[in-house]
């Protein structure tokens, strides 16, 4: 493909600066079961090339489904257009720097090929499942999702890039509904589609696949005659599968320097974060250590090179609770004057690069589990996402989770049910006190992370220990 | 307070013009698929595509630009007992798009006798309606003059936002003989005017199928009027219930809210609605909240992903009480009911909640003291089964008393319960509807919008 692509940019004869074209190419499955019965067994197709051409100053862009010659021609004349006539209004006067030349490659880990398991193999995989967690007659919806995508990439450019990266992501899911008494509770596997990652059927077929399937719906069951979360401001210890969520929504996002420099305002929304706090915010407590790591082996949002072909390297955006760096590529980087990351990414063909996230993991600490509980007169123990919320500024947030415990005399006691904190981001982070240490990070992902104009869904990873903050609000049901 | 231009009560339809490229390849696929499928196998195609331009706005300046050519086709193969589909490629030109599909159908083949018994599948059925062809028309801007057109009214202030515009079509055909097309172009221009203050802001949206230069200027200088009201200094509001005026806007954020928690069968049945106390009758909510489907002006295809056409309305929460959950041709089979074309996934394509006697000119006096929201942001079921939402206001949002705007407020969280304000909570709705278009453009540019007056309710309740 880079050789066809090559072939195809040698043809095109506009009088552009820089002339790109990304093209990509996913092939997906998605097996799906409740309550034992298939809900889909689907595959899927999609492919498409973005010609992109920066013109006095201005990118254009133009993208199809159709990767011929032809087609691609006429994608970089009407890319070419759109730079020439949107160049006097340009948000800022770009040159081909921002599209470094780079040669390279990149294969994600994989063990066990997709095609290991035959469509009859991986649908008893996702009945059992279903069984597994159908642990009482009070479950009364059980899910087992698959879903498996072979993303091939490939980046030319009028300075010499050529990038192909060939990505292996395998996203799966459990989750149980039980209801009794007229209450109803939801359970899932760290949170919805949480088991995301690169890699192959060895990552979904782990060897606590069962033990999570069980746990799953009797945890679901548990949650039926647990009391609701008591309203209280107190210690609150998070787990790592929502500690991905509050990272994703109070540390990512605010970060974003296309959401500083003002791009997501009308959308997404903008940050609290100034661009003279790099270098010097105490975002929270000393024990924060936050990292862009797109190296990260196995996790879903790694990568050599972004969308724009910046190579992409591990960086502190947090160290010791102050701000190192934003997550920004090339072009907010010159327009802010300001050290950011290989994070120009694109959720596909047909969108053009931006800020993302990518991997944004919390490093760990020093203390262990037992350790950091045994610490706690009182407090809560939350687990897994449910529901997510938090202003256009980053600021003011609710969080809720699937599944608690209370903390007493430092010991986990009581399951809880409708969990759920609230709190403004600086006053979180600061209130940090305990970071876990290696034995309790885990890693998460999601498909789906919303953004940009027009809009995109990427997928991004978070890594992070269990963590404890001081004095937070938490409340049940109710929602006091 | 959002405005817009529309003109969808009387779209042109232009159902004689002869089949374009994209309808001609279309109907030659759905017309070779059979020949590559066993006796007893029968299918489904669903088409979704677009041409279009996106320019995404800065400070009055252009972030990026460009235009996207994509279709995709979704194709489902089934037997009495199994069902398979497959997502290809649609690019308009029969040439590329056969020998894929055909491709992708001998693929699928050796895998099908061996999938899963599926004791719901729906095999495609001839029904009263089997074909239709919807063909608009338009005016939209070129694509070489959206900046210019769009900043020159604007380039004094501080204008974000997205324009998104061009044609989309959407096709359905299946081995029962159903036919149904439908193209329009279309476009939506959704922004914000920022002033010195970080969350002052006012937000405007124009949307129809014929761009208007007048009409957006007008447009603009309403938003910024609205801008102006915000330069006043900030009121800082504690947590605590307020009465609340609703804008139409942020009314639709609390029904794009309800539209995906559980208004359809397979939600109600499987535990993951918020509205079985409504349905099952424990609880209502107030005689004045009406919300149906109403397909009537929305600008969208009636026909869903099963070939079905919907009626031109269906009351789902009539005057407070339950009266229909969406069920798709699946749940119907799972559930013994009937289908009343709502697609697989049972959420709401064209809401519209009825209006009040609340006039425009007596809203403010009738809020008296409280909070009036012109938008909201980020929603999300704080807790689905109990009904309760939560999110933040957003944009022009104002502290009253006495019936006078006194100043902008520092944004609040809210986390109130819909049987509560819906409830006995819910004053009134204004007289006037307003429509909402639809802005996503995840995948593609959505379609059509809902319509929505503004209501006003009693102690909505503010959390932080």
């Amino acid at each position: 493909m880079i050789g066809h692509l090559t072939a195809i940019l040698e043809q095109i004869d506009i009088s552009a600066d820089w002339i790109g074209i990304r093209a990509t190419q996913t092939t997906s499955t998605t097996r799906s079961m409740r309550d034992g019965n298939p809900q889909q067994n689907g595959r899927a197709l999609n492919r498409g090339a973005m010609v992109e051409v920066l013109a006095d100053g201005q990118f254009g862009y133009s993208a199809t489904n159709q990767i011929t010659p032809e087609a691609l021609r006429i994608a970089a004349q009407q890319a070419y257009d759109q730079a020439i006539a949107a160049s006097q209004w340009a948000v800022h006067p770009f040159t081909a720097a921002v599209r470094p030349t780079v040669v390279g490659s990149y294969t994600s880990p994989l063990d066990q090929p997709f095609d290991s398991l035959t469509a009859a193999e991986i649908n008893d995989l996702l009945r059992q499942l279903c069984e597994r967690l159908k642990v009482s007659a009070d479950i009364v919806r059980t899910s087992a999702i698959a879903r498996t995508h072979d993303i091939e990439s490939w980046l030319v450019s009028s300075n010499g890039s050529q990038v192909h990266q060939k990505l292996n992501l395998i996203e799966g899911h459990l989750g149980a509904i039980a209801q009794a008494a007229g209450v109803t509770q939801a359970r899932t596997d760290n949170g919805h589609m949480a088991h995301s990652y690169q890699g192959g059927w060895e990552r979904f077929k782990t060897a606590d696949l069962w033990e999570r399937a069980t746990r799953t719906g009797e945890q679901a069951v548990e949650l039926l005659s647990a009391p609701d979360c008591p309203n209280d401001t107190t210690t609150l210890v998070l787990a790592p599968d929502q500690m991905m969520l509050q990272l994703h929504e109070s540390v990512g996002h605010p970060l974003e320097l296309d959401r500083i420099l003002g791009d997501e305002r009308n959308y997404a929304g903008g940050s609290f974060v100034r661009p003279q706090d790099f270098g010097q915010l105490a975002y929270g407590s000393p024990l924060m250590n936050v990292t862009f790591d797109a190296t990260h082996p196995g996790e879903i949002a790694s990568y050599d090179y972004d969308d724009t072909g910046t190579p992409a390297q591990r960086e502190y955006l947090i160290r010791q609770g102050i701000l190192q760096r934003g997550l920004g590529g090339l072009e907010s980087q010159r327009r802010l004057n300001s050290p950011g990351v290989a994070c120009a990414r694109a959720c596909n063909w047909n969108r053009p690069a931006i800020d993302r996230m990518a991997n944004i993991n919390l490093e760990s600490g020093e203390t262990s589990f037992e350790n950091m509980i045994s610490s706690i007169e009182n407090g809560v123990y939350m687990e897994s996402n449910r529901s997510w919320s938090i202003d256009d500024q980053r600021r003011k947030f609710q969080f809720g989770c699937e599944y608690a415990r209370k903390i007493e005399n430092g010991k986990l006691t009581t399951p809880l049910k409708n969990p759920n904190y609230r709190a403004t981001t600086p006053q979180f982070w600061h209130s940090l006190s305990q970071v876990g240490d290696a034995s309790t990070m885990a890693v998460y992902g999601t498909p789906y992370c919303g953004k940009g104009e027009p809009n995109q869904l990427v997928r991004v990873g978070h890594a992070s220990p269990v963590c404890t903050f001081d004095n937070i609000e938490v409340f049940g049901g109710a929602g006091a | 307070m959002t405005a817009q231009i529309l003109d969808r009560e009387n779209p042109q339809n232009d159902c004689d013009r002869a089949p374009s490229t994209y309808e001609q390849t279309f109907q030659k696929l759905a017309a070779a698929i059979p020949s590559q499928l066993k006796d007893h196998q029968h299918f489904t195609l669903s088409l979704s595509g677009e041409e279009s331009q996106f320019t995404r706005f800065n400070r009055a300046k252009v972030r990026q630009t460009g235009q996207v050519r994509d279709g995709q086709m979704s194709l489902h193969v089934m037997t009495g007992d199994r069902t398979a589909s497959i997502t290809l490629p649609f690019t308009g030109n029969f040439e590329t798009d056969w020998p894929l599909t055909q491709s992708a159908l001998s693929e699928l083949q050796p895998d099908f006798p061996h999938l899963p018994i599926d004791p719901y599948v729906v095999l495609p059925t001839t029904t009263a309606q089997n074909t239709s062809r919807e063909v608009r028309s338009g005016h939209l801007l070129e694509a070489t003059e959206v900046a210019e057109q769009l900043l020159s009214p604007v380039k004094s202030l501080d204008f974000s936002g997205l324009y998104a515009g061009g044609l989309s079509y959407r096709a359905y055909a299946d081995s029962a003989g159903k036919r149904h097309w439908f193209e329009t172009p279309s476009f939506t221009l959704d922004y914000s005017l920022f002033g010195n203050r970080l969350d002052q802001a006012a937000k405007g949206t124009v949307a129809g199928d014929c761009w208007d230069t007048e009409t957006y200027r007008a447009n603009v200088a309403v938003t910024q009027r609205q801008l102006e009201l915000l330069s006043r200094p900030v009121k800082t509001v504690p947590r605590g219930s307020y009465r609340t005026y609703l804008a139409p806007d942020a009314v639709a954020g609390i029904i794009d809210t309800m539209a995906w928690g559980g208004l359809g069968e397979a939600a109600l049945r499987q535990g993951n609605s918020a509205f079985n106390q409504l349905e099952n009758g424990e609880l209502t909510l107030s005689k004045k909240f009406s919300l149906r489907e109403d397909f009537n002006k929305i600008g969208i295809p009636r026909f869903n992903n099963s070939g079905e056409v919907s009626s031109t309305q269906l009351p789902i929460i009539e005057q407070g009480e339950w009266a229909n959950s969406l069920v798709s041709r699946r749940s119907a089979k799972e559930y013994g009911k009937s289908s009343n074309a709502a697609n697989t996934s049972e959420s709401m394509r064209a809401p519209a909640i009825a209006p009040g006697t609340l006039s425009e000119a007596q809203i403010l006096s009738q809020l008296d003291t409280g909070l009036y929201l012109s938008n909201l942001h980020y929603l999300n079921w704080s807790d689905l089964v109990a009904g309760s939402i939560t999110g933040m206001t957003r944009y022009a949002c104002f502290w009253v008393e006495n019936g006078e705007i006194v100043a902008p407020i520092e944004n609040l969280r809210f986390d109130d319960n819909l049987y509560r304000f819906l409830g006995q909570g819910l004053i009134d709705l204004t007289t006037e509807q307003r429509f909402i278009p639809a802005v996503d453009t995840y995948n593609r540019r959505s379609l059509g919008g809902m319509w929505t007056p503004g209501m006003l309710i009693e102690q909505f309740r503010y959390t932080l």
